[in-house]
Formats: structure tokens, C-alpha cells, sequence
């Protein structure tokens, strides 16, 4: 392993790590807020509204992220959207990743027992109240886990950007692999950061999992 | 090595978990086309010691001989694997539990070992599974999957799984305790058919009437010892021992 | 420049190619994906610590960072050391090793939830340790985590998309391919998400009768 190399090349993966989690955080917070609305249009009284909500999470789920990016990136500009590709990158991967939070919201929240809600209702609490003070808090505490795991998919998902020239972490592996020739080095410096973020966030997520719990 | 007379020899059995001690220097001897009861409370080591001789739960101290073969016996680790193996393929077993290999169907749960480590042809194979089933009253399941079977049917296919190897011992450890009242009998009703046909079993069993009914001796067992030892009706009827009596008036009381 | 698809009937033979080659591409991956994922599972749980222990690190390593980032690490790592493989060849080491990962840890769950009786038995009737895991102990694992692999495979074929950027021919190449000689990135990129579509349909499909297939024996 060329150590040197290393030292001399690695303040630049700093930079582009710095990227990848700004990346991160924007795509999970549009895939959080894209999640619950697709959810709630999901599992909503409105027939049409549970149809985009359907519609929302097959296209999403059914076709490549990368095709995706490319299709906003590349064939935005034909019907007017223009977008940098940062910004491309963001809206792209995040309604992206908000297609597999949507089925993790719906699934925690279908999860509830049914007896929750007709317990609630038996009190005297409207529907919306039984949803919001009965089966909301029990399904976000059933969704930490598995929506850490579409945050720690998403976390790696950000490389794809690199695909429309973002200068993030595998973008600048990549050029570095291109003019060092040295892969395993590059693999190596990159794949640590990518650890280092996946693992603190993993942390993060049974911290409050485990929180959560206790209640 | 010292000559062995009987068919099955259990010499000074010994094993101990740590400082726990489950086999007390257990000896016992198993001729050809016997059949041995151990009965006694849970935890008496009954258990142990059946799936000691088949090396299941190996032993701390003594020898298990088989028809002249030392199954225990001390050899390199490589070597050891394949003599049990081949060991085994002697000793059938059946369990509480059946154990039958659920993504397998009736069939293939009966001829799969056969199969692998006898190298029959499929055509054999068949042949040998419907013997055996036929045997066991289950033919007419040969293509049904576990799942699909009632528990003392299970029971009859793991016995015809085992039998398909022509074992020169069964070893049963508590084939009924599992089952529905309603579903033992069945299951009796195949082990005393393998009785009549001089098959050497030894049986771990809580059931003392079908021990009485079957057995040409009975051992009991009690925290690591055996007690008591002879003819059913001796052992039943006319108990020396004390912890023989105490055990046998529970167990009568709680079977009422 | 609005949409026009009258574009795209000239390249129908492009993407119809390209669609070829994400299907060969995601079948061969998707068996080394099965059948690595197997060998990892019994590595993961029965290989003595020299062996276990560099290959879970790797293993972790593996599932820690992008499958683009291993793509380029497989690619052009192989032709450091001397192995200058086929973009498909490469690219179906990358993504069949990458998921053979995943299919390992849920492989690997499944077999510590096998139950011990069912090694007893195979032990009993005299198979060797190996045997029995063969037989009966692996066997049962796999038809277990049978629909989580599918949806692992359902994820594979989009991921397929990724081996564009190490030159693999396939359907997202070809789009940018017909997109280099007519510069109609929109219309192509959606020509080429309905065959990804409708490819993955059909991927479900097949697993859902593979799964129902062999649903009888529990």
C-alpha cells in the first residue's frame, strides 16, 4: 500500500466526504418528507390519491435510481427544468429513496394492531385523533429500524452522482484510480470515510431505536 | 482391548458438564434381539446416555461397544469423523421431536441417506421406500411433505427413515411423549411390530404400561445412576428399591 | 428542444440489444449472487478463523461502500494486477460479489434458525457434518429467505444500470449510446426506464412462481 500517496491525496477525499454528507442529509430529508406524503396518499379515503401514491412508488422502485438522475439531469432541459448537478443530484436521489420510505412508512403503520384503533374509537376519539395520538407513535417506533436501513442504502446511493460529475467521494476515487493507477489505495481511502459516515449513522439509528423502546 | 460378549456394551459410561455430573459409571448390557426400557424423572441422564451410544452427546469416560466395534473409540480426529459416520449408519434413532427434513418429501426423507451413503440407484431407491413405509403403515403418503402429516405419521416416517438404513440397533428417545394421547398408539402399535421381528431397541420412555408390554428389561435411572434393573414385572411390580417405589407412585398418580 | 419520439424507432435494435445484455448480465450475476452467498453463509459460520475472519471483513467492507465505488475498485484494480477482464466479466464479479454479500447475511440468519434436531437426525443416519449441511441444513435456509433473495434480485437488475460506467453494453449504455448521435437525452432515458420497467415486471413475476413453487413443503 502506497502510504505516501495517500497522505498527499487525502485532504481532497476530506473535501468530497463533506459532500457526500451534505448529499446524504438533503436527499434522506426530501426522501422523509416525499416517504410520508407517498404514505399518506397511500393509504388515503381518496381513491385518486392512493393511485399516485401507487403510481409514485412503482415508477420509483420499478426503474434504475440511475436512469432516474439521468432522465432529470440530462433530460430535464427538454421540458424546462434546468438543474445544476448538485441540485439534480439531490431532488433526483431523494424522491428516489422517498418511493422506498414510503412503503417503510405504510408497512409500520399497517403493522399497528387494528385492536389500537377500535380501542381508541371506543373512548370516543375521532379517526384523525385515534391515528394521530394512537397509531402514529407506535408506527414511528416500528419505522426507525427499517427506514435505517433506507438511510444507510441512500448513504451509498450518493455515489451514483458521480455518475453526472458531482464531485463527491466516488467521483474523486474514481479520478484519482484514473490518474494514480492505484485502485486499492483509492478503494481503501474512500471506503473508510464511506464506513465512518454509514457507521455513525448506523449508531445514530439504534441509539434512537433503543430510545424509542424504552418508552 | 478386552473382548466384548454382549451385543451392546456400555462399559463404566461417565460425563460430566464441568463439575456436573450426569453419567455415573453406567454399565449396561444389550443382547441381540433385546429390547431395554430406561425410564425415570427428567434429568435422570436417560436421555444422555441413549444419545451416548450413538456419540450424539459424546462421553467424558467409558466405552459403547457394538456387535464387537467400539463406537467411542480414541482415534485421530479425521479418522473419528469417518468411523462414526459409518457407526451410525448401524444405529438408528428416533426422536421426541421426529426431526423428519421438512423440504423433503416422504419419500425422499426415507431414501435420501440411503441414497447418499449406500449409493443405491433411484430405482432401488423407490423400492426401499415403499418397503419401508409399507412397513410402517404410510405408503400411501410416500409423496406428501411433513407438513402435511399428523404427528404420530410423522413418527412412523422418521422410524421407516431410519429402518431404511437395516440398523442392528433402534435407539427411541421418547418417540411418543410428543404426540396427542389419540396418536400414540399408532406409533406403539410400529415399535411392537419391530419387537416381534427381533429388532435390538433401546427405549427412553415415560409410558410405563407399553415398557411393561414390550420389554425384556427395564432400567431405572435417577440422577445419573442406574437404581434398579431386571424384568418388567420385577420392576414394576416388586420394586427393591425405594426410589424405584417413590417414582413409580408419582408417576402412576399423575397419569390419573 | 420539446419531446419528440419519433426518435426512437431507429434504435430499436440498439435497445432491444441493450436490453439483451441487462438481462444476461443481471441472470449471471444473480446466479453468482446465489450460490456465493451460500458459500459466504457456511464460510461466515463454519470456516476456521483464518478463513472466516479476512473474508467477514471483507464481507463488511463490502457492504459498507457503494457498489459504483467496487465496480471501479473490480475494473480497474484486476487490471493492476495483471488481469484485464471483460467489462461483463468485471461487472458481473462486481455485482454478483456485492450481492452475494447481502444474500449471505440473511443465508446466514436463516441457518442458525434451521433447528438442531434436523443436523441430529442427518448426523444419526450417518451423514458426515458437511453432508448434512449440504442436505439438509442449507437447503432449508435457502427456501426460507427465499422471498427477501428475490427482492435482493429485484434490486440486482437496477443495479445493473451501474455497470454502464465500466463500459458493460447494456440497456442504459445503449440509451446513451442513441443519445451521443441524437442528443435526445429525455426521450431515450424514458424509452429506456419502460424496458427497465417491464423487465422487472417480469422478474417479478418469475420469482412469485419460483416462490409458490416450492411454498408445498411447509
Amino acid at each position: 500500500m502506497d502510504i505516501e500517496l495517500i497522505l498527499k491525496v487525502y485532504p481532497y477525499f476530506l473535501k468530497a466526504a463533506v459532500i457526500t454528507v451534505e448529499l446524504s442529509v438533503l436527499t434522506i430529508v426530501l426522501g422523509l418528507i416525499c416517504g410520508a406524503l407517498g404514505a399518506a396518499s397511500r393509504l388515503s379515503r381518496f381513491a385518486i390519491l392512493r393511485f399516485i401514491g401507487a403510481a409514485y412508488v412503482s415508477f420509483f422502485r420499478g426503474t434504475p435510481a440511475l436512469i432516474q438522475l439521468f432522465l432529470l439531469y440530462f433530460g430535464g432541459p427538454q421540458i424546462g427544468i434546468q438543474l445544476d448537478a448538485f441540485q439534480a443530484g439531490v431532488i433526483g436521489l431523494g424522491v428516489n429513496i422517498g418511493a422506498y420510505m414510503t412503503e417503510t412508512m405504510r408497512g409500520a403503520i399497517v403493522a399497528v394492531d387494528r385492536g389500537q384503533t377500535e380501542a381508541a374509537r371506543t373512548l370516543g376519539l375521532s379517526k384523525a385523533q385515534a391515528f394521530r395520538k394512537v397509531t402514529l407513535p407506535q408506527a414511528l417506533r416500528l419505522m426507525i429500524r427499517p427506514l435505517g436501513v433506507n438511510i444507510n442504502a441512500q448513504i451509498k446511493g450518493t455515489a451514483l452522482v458521480s455518475a453526472i460529475s458531482v464531485v463527491e467521494l466516488t467521483y474523486t476515487a474514481q479520478r484519482y484510480i484514473g490518474s494514480t493507477y492505484k485502485p486499492f489505495e483509492m478503494f481503501f481511502l474512500a471506503g473508510v470515510l464511506y464506513l465512518i459516515i454509514i457507521t455513525a449513522v448506523g449508531k445514530g439509528v439504534s441509539f434512537l431505536d433503543r430510545k424509542v423502546r424504552i418508552q | 482391548m478386552t473382548e466384548t460378549k454382549s451385543f451392546v456394551e456400555i462399559r463404566h459410561a461417565q460425563k460430566s458438564y464441568g463439575t456436573l455430573e450426569v453419567l455415573k459409571d453406567i454399565s449396561l448390557n444389550v443382547e441381540r434381539g433385546q429390547i431395554v426400557a430406561i425410564i425415570g424423572p427428567s434429568g435422570s441422564g436417560k436421555s444422555t446416555l441413549l444419545r451416548a451410544i450413538n456419540d450424539l452427546d459424546p462421553l467424558t469416560g467409558g466405552e459403547v461397544w457394538l456387535d464387537g466395534v467400539q463406537v467411542n473409540k480414541n482415534l485421530p480426529h479425521n479418522q473419528y469423523e469417518k468411523h462414526i459416520n459409518q457407526m451410525r449408519q448401524d444405529i438408528g434413532m428416533v426422536f421426541q421431536h421426529f426431526n423428519l427434513f421438512p423440504h423433503l418429501s416422504v419419500r425422499d426423507n426415507v431414501t435420501m441417506a440411503p441414497k447418499l451413503l449406500k449409493k443405491i440407484s433411484d430405482k432401488e431407491a423407490d423400492k426401499l421406500a415403499e418397503e419401508q413405509l409399507d412397513h410402517v403403515g404410510m405408503l400411501e403418503r410416500i409423496d406428501y411433505y411433513p407438513a402435511q402429516l399428523s404427528g404420530g405419521q410423522k413418527q412412523r416416517v422418521a422410524i421407516a427413515r431410519a429402518l431404511a438404513m437395516k440398523p442392528k440397533l433402534m435407539l427411541f428417545d421418547e418417540a411418543t411423549s410428543a404426540l396427542d394421547p389419540e396418536l400414540v398408539e399408532e406409533v406403539n402399535l410400529v415399535m411392537k411390530k419391530l419387537a416381534q421381528e427381533h429388532m435390538t431397541m433401546i427405549i427412553v420412555t415415560h409410558e410405563m404400561d407399553f415398557a411393561a408390554s414390550v420389554c425384556d428389561r427395564v432400567l431405572f435411572m435417577d440422577k445419573g445412576v442406574v437404581v434398579e434393573e431386571g424384568p418388567p414385572e420385577q420392576v414394576f411390580k416388586n420394586p427393591t428399591q425405594e426410589r424405584t417405589r417413590n417414582f413409580l407412585r408419582k408417576h402412576l398418580e399423575g397419569a390419573k | 428542444m420539446g419531446l419528440d419520439f419519433s426518435v426512437i424507432p431507429p434504435f430499436y435494435g440498439t435497445l432491444l440489444l441493450g436490453v439483451l445484455w441487462t438481462i444476461a448480465i443481471t441472470a449471471a450475476s444473480a446466479l453468482l449472487s446465489f450460490f456465493g452467498g451460500i458459500l459466504l453463509a457456511v464460510i461466515a459460520l463454519y470456516a476456521p478463523a483464518i478463513i472466516r475472519l479476512p473474508v467477514r471483513f471483507i464481507a463488511w467492507l463490502f457492504m459498507g461502500t457503494p457498489l459504483l465505488l467496487q465496480l471501479f475498485l473490480i475494473y480497474f484494480g484486476l487490471v493492476q494486477i495483471g488481469i484485464d477482464l471483460p467489462a461483463f466479466v468485471a461487472g458481473v464479479i462486481g455485482l454478483g460479489f456485492h450481492f452475494a454479500v447481502y444474500n449471505s447475511e440473511l443465508i446466514q440468519t436463516a441457518m442458525l434458525a434451521v433447528d438442531k434436531g434436523q443436523m441430529e437426525a442427518a448426523r444419526t443416519l450417518g451423514l458426515s457434518r458437511r453432508q448434512a449441511l449440504v442436505k439438509v441444513v442449507v437447503p432449508q435456509a435457502v427456501r426460507d429467505v427465499l422471498p427477501p433473495i428475490g427482492n435482493n434480485m429485484i434490486a440486482l437488475l437496477k443495479d445493473s444500470a451501474l455497470v454502464s460506467v465500466i463500459g458493460v453494453s447494456e440497456l442504459t449504455l445503449s440509451a446513451q449510446r442513441a443519445i451521443g448521435q441524437t442528443y435526445r437525452a429525455f426521450e431515450f432515458y424514458a424509452a429506456a426506464a419502460v424496458l427497465y420497467y417491464i423487465i422487472n415486471l417480469g422478474m417479478e413475476a418469475v420469482i412469485r412462481w419460483f416462490e409458490n413453487r416450492n411454498r408445498l413443503y411447509r
